[in-house]
């Protein structure tokens, strides 16, 4: 028996390097300032780290006051969605590897809701848009064994994409149809009516397809596919609205 | 007897009056089907004027009064002006939707844009179908040459 010797050095990890990184924010104070304007900041980051990480740094280490959402800090939660270079994304699932960090990073709040503070926006608006379109299940009748409501494996693939959504907001703020007045419904609002009309479970698909049948509705969008780009879960956006404005053609889902 | 009020079909929607014909859904799929008609319509019309036979060269005065006078251009062409008149209003009307701000700009710039579809279309008809290249008894020198042949 021979002992056991360590004829090789175990192989050191190679140090991954740091690097500073320019992220340009754009600020608003309400209660001092007339106009947003940008603010740059530099930040030691790791190819690792989110824009997340980063607005973290700089609140924790530089400027407390800066001022933006996040809970789940994992795409789970739809808290932080913001434009980032120009593009809507989540904060939290934007990797620095996945940015040119040789240029500044722009960070600025989602557009076409009301600016209340740095990336913060009110929210409400677009939560009353998803509000009316009854975005829960509605079905009078009584399951045939009287517990469950039964759905076979393609019925219920048939939505299956609309239930990703976070509510994140990321789709409705980068499309320029919601831009223009914000009186559109909105992609969420209707990939969430498509979550509940394609359901087999579901008796309501009619009102639905009514309330979206509106003036503010699925006719106002143009197919400029931003949304789809936007979405953070991957949701196939605009095929749900042009799947929405079939079934209101057909007059049924 | 007792009676049960259904639950109305549609609650609350933005546009509290509801007209039975929905302008923006026949919109919607007007776009789309003028659009592929024309697509035929205007493709065929550049490819005759432009390409046929000796091509750009033998467009003049003559050969639009030629394709005038036979029912078939005269047919294709009112299509052409009605549906392409039509779609580009009705896109231009979407367009003021979006970007006019209140209510006294986009009813006028809408109006603006009835009038003017109105007027092409009514001209456009006019001409077509009334179209004589060489009138009778006009004076020679107000009139093509080759109406002298006729
Ligand atoms: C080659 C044939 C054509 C096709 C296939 C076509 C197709 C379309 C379609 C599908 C739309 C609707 C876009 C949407 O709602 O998302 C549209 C919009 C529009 N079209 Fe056409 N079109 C054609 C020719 C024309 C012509 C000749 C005009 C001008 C008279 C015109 C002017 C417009 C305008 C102003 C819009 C609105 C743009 C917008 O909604 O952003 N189009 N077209
Ligand atoms: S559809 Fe996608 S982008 Fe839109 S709110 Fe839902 S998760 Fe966010
Ligand atoms: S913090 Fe929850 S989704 Fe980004």
């Amino acid at each position: 028996m021979s002992t056991a010797t360590i004829d090789q050095k175990p192989a050191v990890p190679e140090e991954i390097k740091s690097f500073t990184v320019t992220l340009i924010v754009r600020r608003f104070n309400p209660e001092v300032d007339e106009e947003p304007h940008w603010q740059d900041f530099d930040v030691q980051l790791y190819p690792t780290d989110r824009v997340l990480d980063a607005l973290h740094k700089i609140k924790w280490e530089q400027d407390g006051s800066l001022t933006f959402r996040r809970s789940c800090a994992h795409g789970i939660c739809g808290s932080d969605a913001m434009r980032i270079n120009g593009r809507n994304r989540l904060a939290c699932k934007t990797l620095m590897k996945d940015l040119d960090v040789t240029k500044p990073i722009y960070v600025e709040a989602i557009k076409g809701l009301p600016l209340e503070k740095d990336l913060i926006v009110d929210m409400e608006p677009f939560f009353d848009s998803f509000k009316e379109v009854q975005p829960f299940l509605v079905a009078k009748s009584t399951p045939v064994d009287g517990k469950e409501r039964q759905q076979s494996v393609a019925q219920r693939a048939r939505f299956d994409d609309t239930t990703k959504c976070i509510l994140c907001a990321a789709c409705t703020s980068s499309c320029p149809v919601f831009w223009t007045d914000g009186q559109y419904f909105g992609p969420a609002a209707i990939v969430n009516a498509h979550r509940f009309i394609f359901d087999s479970r579901d008796e309501n698909a009619a009102v639905r397809l009514d309330i979206l049948n509106d003036k503010e509705g699925v006719w106002r969008c143009r197919t400029t596919f931003n949304c789809t780009d936007a979405c953070p879960r991957g949701i196939q956006v605009t095929q749900a609205i042009a799947e929405v404005k079939q079934a209101i053609m057909r007059g049924k889902a | 007897m007792t009676s049960t009020i259904e639950a109305p079909r549609s609650p609350y929607t933005r546009s509290s009056k509801k007209s039975s014909v929905n302008w923006e859904k026949w919109g919607w799929i007007y776009m789309r089907v003028s659009g592929v008609v024309l697509i035929v319509l205007i493709f065929g019309h550049l490819f005759v004027n432009l390409m046929v036979g000796e091509g750009v060269n033998a467009l003049n005065f003559a050969f639009v009064a030629g394709k005038l006078s036979s029912p078939f251009w005269m047919v294709w062409d009112v299509l052409m002006l009605w549906l392409a008149l039509i779609h580009g209003g009705n896109g231009m009307r979407t367009l003021v939707n979006d970007y006019a701000t209140s209510r006294i700009s986009r009813g006028i710039l809408k109006i603006a844009i009835l009038v003017s579809v109105v007027a092409l279309i009514v001209l456009g008809t006019l001409v077509v179908f009334t179209f004589d290249p060489c009138p009778a008894g006009a004076p020679a020198d107000l009139v093509a040459s080759f109406c002298k042949t006729l």
